[in-house]
């Protein structure tokens, strides 16, 4: 039905030549646009009222004092779900050591919740087919849990600032736990209105880049220099991607048109989860709670996973 | 009545400041709202996610997307 729409709009609307490069980028663009924010709206509404379900303060309870691995499993997964924007990485780092949840669980939960989303997934699913959304979905989780459970078996509860430690919860309870049905959908609305408030712009680009400069610059440009047989694409890719900072949606555009060029998957993959797991501005966030050193062993094992999910992509697709 | 609004300063915590402003104005209730920027402050009130908003020591908000004016306003009456 989508596609009788966008051919509708094309040929009898617009009136343009059947059959024309033109033409077929409308179309296609089109029909894009509308699958994708017919899929976010719906798939972001899904999970927002999932979500009602696991405020923060519910998640920190759920984490405090579980034991590793399992904890790391969990956070990860909660990660996906529970609303988080790395303004609020701090309090929630405070949050989360007072409330006894491990270091190596709370690391796991920073880093799934960014880079893991329903706006990555669908994105993805929407752009390049549900096996690489799922793919993603998987090794982005299996990096949060490897790299959260390598920080909790470091022991490097030394490294963070000590006045997170002399924080003391006042002990307020939250209110408003009693939620009705209607104030879940009602929020969830609200919340996928701000999402695609904030998306919008970036998934235009994305589906831009695949309707226009599709056919236009050789398909193998950068397979040529990125593909399969350059052994240092992907430590390349994440190099570039560590000190950039964007959300999941702001890089797709740049994803969508590396992919179109030939890069392959797995330093496509890699290069995206660099961008939405590791910034800049989110290390001098955290720099307000744990020390230089845990930065930096932080740092370098986000960097070496991501690295080792890249090769071993390129390796079995 | 004190109203706390608590936020390290993005947008959203400036926002959730004037909703509360806002709102105290319109009910004419007799209330302090006082703004906590400090990050320490903020974990130790238990909030964790920003903008949070706390009445008479009750946690009424926290986080995204922020609540409408009408919400704010029957958060600061069922405290009154």
């Amino acid at each position: 039905m989508l596609k009788a729409f966008s051919h509708y709009v094309t040929y009898s609307l617009l009136k343009l030549d059947n059959g024309t490069r033109l033409s077929g980028a409308v179309e296609f663009f089109i029909y894009d646009t509308i699958k994708i924010f017919l899929l976010l709206s719906v798939i972001i509404f899904v999970v927002s009222v999932i979500r009602s379900f696991f405020p923060p303060e519910r998640t920190k309870r759920i984490l405090s004092h579980k034991r590793e691995f399992i904890g790391n499993i969990l956070a990860a997964l909660l990660g996906i779900v529970t609303p988080f924007c790395s303004c609020s990485a701090v309090p929630l780092f405070i949050g989360f050591v007072e409330a006894g949840v491990p270091l190596g669980v709370t690391f796991s939960f920073l880093i799934s919740s960014p880079m893991v989303n329903e706006v990555a997934v669908v994105l993805l699913w929407g752009l390049f087919g549900w096996k690489i959304a799922l793919i993603y979905l998987g090794t982005g989780l299996l990096v949060a849990i490897l790299a959260g459970m390598i920080i909790g078996k470091l022991k490097l509860e030394k490294w963070v600032e000590e006045y997170v430690y002399t924080i003391k919860s006042l002990g307020m309870a939250a209110e408003g736990a009693r939620q009705t049905f209607r104030d879940r959908l009602l929020y969830a609305r609200a919340n996928t209105r701000e999402i695609l408030q904030k998306v919008w712009l970036y998934v235009f680009i994305a589906i831009g880049i695949g309707g226009f400069i599709h056919g236009y610059a050789p398909d193998d440009f950068l397979a040529r220099y990125a593909g399969n047989n350059n052994p240092f694409a992907v430590p390349l890719a994440v190099a570039i991607g560590v000190p950039l900072y964007s959300n999941a949606a702001g890089v797709i555009p740049i994803v969508y048109a590396l992919m179109e060029k030939g890069m392959s998957i797995g330093t496509v993959l890699a290069f995206m989860m660099a961008v939405t797991a590791l910034s800049l501005p989110e290390m001098i966030i955290l720099r307000k709670v744990i020390k230089i050193p845990l930065l930096v062993v932080f740092v370098s094992i986000m960097t070496v996973t991501i690295i080792a999910v890249g090769y071993l992509f390129n390796a079995i697709i | 009545m004190e109203i706390k609004v608590l936020g390290p300063g993005c947008a959203n915590c400036h926002k959730m400041e004037e909703l509360a402003r806002q709102a105290v104005k319109e009910l004419g209730a007799a209330a302090d709202v006082v703004k906590i920027t400090d990050i320490g402050q903020i974990a130790m009130h238990g909030i964790l996610s920003t903008p949070g908003l706390i009445v008479n020591g009750k946690i009424k908000h926290s986080g995204k997307p922020l609540p409408t004016l009408e919400k704010v306003k029957e958060m600061i009456k069922s405290e009154a």
